[in-house]
């Protein structure tokens, strides 16, 4: 089957490449751009490992054709870190709170618990849990991961405070 | 879990879709959100040879209220009937299934025409639509007609839509203000579809129960109406009495296969218990 045009920008970059329309938007990261930061944790879109942001969604990454991004904005956890390249109050509060241990569903959960705080400044641990259900943990037991949410949820916050 | 070969369409109007799909005949399919569909165009149950994407169709959006109805674009995702102000209003059911269908991910990009049209029995607004009385619009090369949710499902993956018909919105009555209404649904876990849920709207005048509709979800190859079960509430207190006949009358006509939710009988069970639980939350929100 002949390959098709699809543009995009990925992590504030423009892209610009030829793929098969039936390449997923994962394989599109990892084997085109070489983000290898959305994982393929199940393949049948229920763990949320593969999960970015797109035009301001969360989205499964598996579960979606490059060809359907087309003039799409994704961010993926490469583009997470702050401007001066220092880590952002998710990925600190990941760190600071160990809400990780192998590590495999993290980006997932950071892309996930980054669009949950675009949306919801201040969401409350219940909220956190349920914003946060598409995606699976095989090791932390989550509750260092709602923790972590957490931390990023209050440092944002005060420096909002801050900064008014 | 490498989908087969396609060739990709991204028409810019609901005309150009419909002359895709009549081209393609049975090798055309749409996409819509695409999370019933790539799950199994990956396991290869689904292998189309032209892929329609509806994603730029800008017209088939949208939540309107038009005098007593509501019409809802097919292409609305989950995501949006969960957050609208006017459904929370006039039709909160539709939140409370909404949320209720698998997570966020996929309630962004999950839409309601997908999840009406899909025929999956284990989809959860088909037998929220019964329950309202919806029906779909739906728009073909030889015009466009709506069929009743109550008639649009035949079997499970049959519908009432022909091939080269495009689902372009759900139309649906306004309940009346005060009315009871509730979604109860059995799951394992977030993500999983129904081992049985409950669908129920009551209108109760002066303590008596004037209307009730109850349908059902993933106990049988398509979603049920029972309408006996919600007869037998009509007239009545909404008593003990009255809710063990309807959850007896709803359990006759549920019809479940043995999977790894369960053996029939366990989900002839809980179809009951869901019944009975929507038919009390309803009862306890209605005005009467
Ligand atoms: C992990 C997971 C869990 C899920 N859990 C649930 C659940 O609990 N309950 C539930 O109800 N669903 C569940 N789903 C399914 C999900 O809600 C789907 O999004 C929905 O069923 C289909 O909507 P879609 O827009 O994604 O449709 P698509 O996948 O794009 O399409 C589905 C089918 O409908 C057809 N179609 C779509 N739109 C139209 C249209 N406008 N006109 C004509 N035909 C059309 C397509 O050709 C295709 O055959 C789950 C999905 C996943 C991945
Ligand atoms: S790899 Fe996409 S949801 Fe698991
Ligand atoms: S840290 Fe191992 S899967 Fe989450």
């Amino acid at each position: 089957m002949s390959k098709i045009p699809v543009k995009m920008t990925v992590n504030g970059r423009a892209v610009d490449e030829l793929v098969e329309p039936r390449l997923l938007l994962v394989h599109f990261l990892r084997g085109k751009l070489n983000l290898t930061g959305p994982h393929v944790g199940c393949e049948t879109s229920h763990c949320g490992a593969c999960t970015v942001d797109l035009d301001g969604m969360s989205v499964k990454s598996c579960t979606v054709f490059a060809v359907q991004a087309e003039g799409a904005e994704i961010t993926t956890v490469e583009g997470m870190a702050n401007a001066d390249g220092s880590l952002s109050a998710l990925q600190e509060g990941f760190m600071q709170e160990h809400g990780l241990q192998c590590g495999y569903c993290t980006p997932g959960m950071i892309m996930r618990a980054h669009r949950l705080l675009q949306e919801n400044a201040n969401p409350s641990d219940e909220e956190i849990r349920w914003e946060l259900s598409g995606n699976l943990c095989r090791c932390t037991g989550y509750q260092n991961i709602v923790k972590a949410v957490r931390y990023a949820a209050d440092k944002l916050n005060a420096q909002r405070e801050a900064a008014e | 879990m490498i989908p087969g070969a396609f060739e990709y369409h991204r028409p810019a109007s609901v005309d150009e879709a419909i002359a895709l799909l009549s081209r393609h005949g049975d090798e055309g399919r749409v996409i819509a959100g695409g999370h019933s569909l790539v799950p199994m165009m990956k396991l290869r149950l689904a292998e189309p040879g032209h892929l329609i994407d509806l994603q730029g169709l800008d017209s088939l959006r949208g939540i309107q209220q038009a005098g007593r109805c509501i019409e809802i674009g097919a292409m609305t995702t989950q995501q949006e009937v969960a957050a609208s102000e006017l459904l929370a209003e006039v039709c909160p059911i539709l939140r409370e299934a909404a949320l209720l269908i698998a997570d966020p991910q996929v309630r962004y990009c999950g839409t309601l025409g997908g999840n009406v049209a899909n025929g999956d029995p284990g989809n959860d607004m088909p037998a929220v639509m019964q329950c309202l009385d919806a029906s779909f619009v739906l728009r073909g090369p030889k015009g466009e007609r709506e069929v009743p949710a109550r008639n649009f499902y035949e079997a499970a993956y049959f519908t009432a839509r022909a091939e080269d018909e495009l689902l372009t919105a759900v139309s649906l009555p306004i309940p009346p203000a005060g009315h009871g209404y509730a979604y109860e649904k059995l799951k394992r876990k977030v993500g999983d579809y129904a081992t049985a849920a409950a669908a129920v709207v009551l209108i109760m005048n002066g303590g008596t129960c004037e209307s009730a509709s109850i349908a059902l979800t993933n106990v049988g190859q398509t979603p049920l109406f029972a309408e006996a079960a919600g007869q037998t509430l009509v007239g009545t207190k909404v008593d003990e009495a009255a809710v063990a006949m309807a959850v007896e009358a709803a359990k006759g006509i549920a019809e479940p296969v043995a999977d790894m939710r369960g053996p029939e009988e366990y989900r002839t069970h809980v179809t009951g218990v869901m019944v009975r639980r929507a038919v009390e939350r309803a009862l306890a929100r209605a005005q009467a």
